[in-house]
């Protein structure tokens, strides 16, 4: 991990749509008025939702405007947390866990498969354009591991060949069913076994 | 009160206090680095670990609240390896460059590491390096040096009022930094200088100067304006190297303004070493013999009234009543020290000093500004103004616009008539007033430069007084003067005798009527000169000295002692940290030199005595750094009926520039430029 470094090429203006300027209302009301500031966050993911997945600088300064706080406040938490993308990213998004459990259990060789596969280096956009990956930390599926997490679904249960086919798919913009791919049900056993006589899971 | 153990002696604490400041009331010292008494409570250092009884990891004691019966230690082993632990870890990332850091001598990390710092690295992985940032013209940045104690950070957003600088990233690369890398707009920016306990903000104008230990310290008082702040004058044999503020809490608490800290820099340039006189149009270099000589024939052959004397804005109490002196001895009363024509009633002293005291701020509940911005012409009380407008949310209004002034205010009005409405109780506003327990109302000079300017704070005093916020315990009315010596020259009565309506000094003035014209170290005066002969008495080639026919070099105020009144009418004295230049003299001595050639030996003045004259004349004087005390009630006069309806605008002062000193000085003119490209620009990002 390094700083997350913010786009060259900023739009120079962001509003929220009216839809989310809806949403906007909603999230207020949780918090009471003279701690408005809270609302920073859901803000921002919610300026990451409407903006292909990433915040340009635009938005940090609409968003302060909105809740009246210096710029420097919301910069300061979109630079904080990695959850947040200050540059735009692809429109399959990967990002690998390569916490200690994935890790043992071969994340290693999902990150080789994509360099090889989409881009050399972390957070690139692939040369077709439409995929970029990143390595996070846990993403808690540790039951399930190695896992991906492509934009907003999990991959779970992988290995080589398993990973080398969602990405062949996506990078030809056919996505694959997420889930477990040694064919579980959720995070159940693979075998079912009885426990007690019983049937378990 | 509640009782805390530490280190074995038990102790009476205030409720509230932290662990901290109950060990330091336990004359216990605790290493710290993101602690400051003045800024809000991080605790992200982890210097100040201590040992709490029955806690099985140590505490942070400045982010612990004391509590009845708490047993803390600070000097047993366990203490020591948790400090010896948190200092390794600051130090794993910090570079090794002490000998060309400008910090060394006086960085906290630098001193803590000899206590607690382990003698070698255990860190063989590679140290972080972080990119400079741009801050502006006064402060360095190395932020490879930085510890991440966020004392900038929160002195820019709490106390300054421009939130600006941040830490950005998280761990091993967070970064402190100004958005999008300016300068910061602030008046107060320089203290995060002071501020930093390493050397990741140094000075940029004295970097690589001096180191601390080689500077003769002198503790003295700022004349850049009113406020009369307290500062440290740090000299290398004649040059002021730097200016540092002091602590002051009835004054400017731990901060000093940028142009109190950095005009230090124009005592070196643009300096009257020698006499000079005007030969052919042209000012040559000439000797003291030749120019007091020529001085006192003129003065010889002009009649009194046709001699005119200017004090300037930063001449001290004692010169000025040795120039009243020499005045008196040639006859003359043409005396005049205000730069402007404005009003002012010198019958008691309350009328023109800032009565509800500086400190006084933070108990009000009510502030109104009237034609004044305090950012500029007196940086120290807008930062008290700001502090209890942060702290307590204190409403201010203002009647004219003053612009930014780093907290929130709301403006009334801005013509005369809207000051007309709130005395006669035709406003919404008086009502506001009379409700409050402690309004303090400030009058600006732009405001009592109007043609109104009697009825104005004429009317705010009988109104006031009316309704009781004039007494023994409270004050509300303010005058917030512009330069260092104004409420000591009113004091001293040097004010040119004039029936009220008529200011024959200015008359005089403005029509030439003057032949000779005496201007003691006074730049600011508008001048358009005829036939005059004016001889400047000053530090400074400036405004002054260009059109002099006589140049009398004196010395600058860092340079001989003095006395000044604050704008509180505290009494304080500016010691001497250098010499004079070259041939200057202190001002004193230059009256003795014509008094002499005058043939009037037995008025040759005396420093000592001087002083004790000044302290004599000063009305209500209690004793030095102390506020006057007043004891006769205070009189309604006859609310004049010199009322205009006119606009209140806020005349703007040239902060950077405001007078000789700084107008030399590079720094000052670095920071204007600074000031006014972005305003070109436009800031809008």
């Amino acid at each position: 991990m390094s700083l997350k470094k913010v786009h060259d090429d900023q739009p120079k203006v962001f509003k929220f749509s009216d839809e989310n300027l809806k949403k906007v209302e909603e999230i207020l009301k949780r918090y009471p008025e003279k701690n408005k500031k809270s609302a920073v966050m859901p803000f921002l993911y919610l300026a990451q939702r409407q903006n292909d997945n990433w915040i340009p600088l635009a938005a940090m300064k609409y968003i302060a405007n909105l809740l009246s706080i210096p710029y420097i406040s919301v910069y300061e938490v979109a630079t904080f947390y990695t959850m947040y993308n200050l540059a735009p990213v692809g429109k399959h998004f990967i990002q690998v866990c390569t916490t200690t459990p994935c890790l043992i259990r071969g994340a290693d060789k999902i990150v080789n498969l994509c360099k090889e596969k989409i881009s050399p280096n972390e957070n690139e956009i692939s040369k077709k354009g439409n995929c970029s990956w990143m390595e996070v930390e846990c993403l808690g599926a540790c039951v399930s591991a190695p896992m991906i997490q492509i934009n907003d679904d999990y991959y779970e249960d992988l290995d080589e060949k398993s990973t080398k086919e969602i990405l062949d798919s996506l990078i030809q913009d056919k996505p694959l069913k997420p889930g477990s791919y040694r064919g579980r049900n959720n995070t159940a056993p693979e075998k079912k076994q009885s426990v007690n006589g019983e049937n378990h899971a | 009160m509640p009782k805390i153990t530490i280190n074995g002696k038990e102790i009476e604490f205030e409720k509230g206090m932290t662990v901290l400041q109950a060990c330091e009331l336990a004359n216990v010292e605790i290493p710290r680095f993101c602690y400051h008494e003045k800024l809000s409570i991080a605790g992200n250092c982890r210097m100040c670990l201590v040992e709490l009884e029955k806690s099985p990891k140590p505490i942070a004691s400045c982010a612990m609240p004391a509590a009845e019966g708490m047993n803390i230690k600070t000097n047993t082993a366990f203490v020591e390896k948790a400090r010896k632990g948190v200092m390794e870890f600051l130090l794993a990332n910090h570079p090794l460059d002490c000998p060309v850091c400008d910090q060394g001598g006086e960085c906290d990390l630098q001193d803590q590491s000899m206590y607690y710092g382990v003698d070698k690295s255990r860190f063989v992985e590679n140290k972080r390096q972080v990119k400079e940032k741009y801050m502006g013209p006064l402060i360095k940045t190395q932020m490879t040096r930085c510890i991440h104690c966020t004392r900038c950070v929160r002195f820019a957003t709490e106390v300054a009022g421009v939130p600006e600088i941040g830490a950005i990233g998280r761990g091993e690369n967070m970064e402190i930094t100004t958005y999008l890398e300016k300068a910061m707009e602030s008046e107060l920016s320089a203290n995060v200088i002071d501020l930093c306990p390493v050397g990741a903000l140094t000075s940029k104008p004295y970097a690589f100067e001096a180191r601390p230990w080689e500077l003769k310290k002198t503790e003295s008082i700022d004349v850049m304006d009113a406020v009369g702040s307290n500062i440290r004058v740090d000299t290398y044999n004649w040059e002021v190297k730097r200016i540092l503020p002091r602590l002051n809490n009835d004054i400017n608490e731990e901060w000093i303004s940028d142009k109190t800290r950095y005009s230090c820099d124009g005592l070196l340039k643009q300096r009257l070493d020698v006499p000079y006189i005007k030969k052919n149009n042209k000012l040559q270099k000439s000797s003291w013999d030749e120019v007091i000589t020529v001085f006192a024939e003129k003065l010889k052959t002009i009649s009194p009234n046709e001699i005119g004397g200017h004090i300037g804005d930063m001449v001290n109490l004692e010169n000025a009543l040795g120039f009243k002196k020499l005045f008196s001895l040639l006859k003359s009363d043409n005396l005049e020290f205000r730069e402007k024509k404005f009003y002012v009633n010198s019958s008691e002293k309350t009328n023109y000093i800032f009565n509800s005291t500086i400190r006084g701020i933070e108990e009000s509940d009510l502030i109104l500004l009237v034609g004044t911005n305090p950012r500029h012409e007196a940086t120290m009380v807008n930062a008290r103004i700001r502090k209890a407008f942060a702290q307590r949310q204190v409403p201010i209004y203002s009647i004219g616009n003053p612009g930014d002034l780093t907290y929130n205010y709301n403006i009334i009005g801005d013509t005369t008539d809207d000051i007309k409405k709130i005395l006669s109780h035709d406003s919404e506003f008086s009502k506001k007033i009379i409700s409050s327990k402690k309004p303090i109302i400030i009058i600006g000079e732009s405001a009592l430069e109007l043609k109104s300017g009697e009825y104005i704070i004429e009317g705010f005093k009988n109104f006031l007084k009316k309704n009781n916020f004039i007494n023994k315990e409270w004050n509300a009315l303010n005058f917030l003067p512009q330069n260092a010596s104004t409420v000591g020259l009113l004091d001293l009565n040097i004010l040119s005798k004039e029936n009220e309506k008529k200011n024959t000094f200015f008359e005089k003035l403005n029509n030439s009527k003057f032949k000779l014209l005496y201007l003691l170290g006074s730049d600011n005066l508008d001048i358009k000169k005829n036939n005059e002969f004016v001889v400047y008495q000053g530090s400074h080639g400036d405004r002054g000295a260009e059109i002099a026919d006589l140049i009398l070099p004196s010395a600058a105020f860092t340079e001989q002692n003095g006395l000044y009144e604050n704008l509180e009418g505290r009494v304080q004295e500016c010691k001497k940290a250098s010499y004079p230049i070259g041939e200057s003299l202190e001002d004193w001595k230059i009256f003795n030199l014509i008094l002499r050639k005058l043939g009037k030996n037995e008025n040759i003045l005396n420093f000592d005595l001087l002083r004790s004259e000044v302290l004599n004349l000063i009305p209500n004087f209690t004793e030095l750094n102390e506020l006057p005390k007043f004891k006769k009630e205070f009189a309604i006069n006859n609310l004049s009926s010199n009322f205009i309806s006119e606009k209140v605008n806020i005349k703007e002062i040239d902060y950077f520039f405001s007078n000789a000193i700084s107008r030399a000085s590079k720094t000052m003119s670095e920071c204007r430029q600074i000031k006014y490209s972005l305003k070109k620009t436009g800031t809008s990002n």
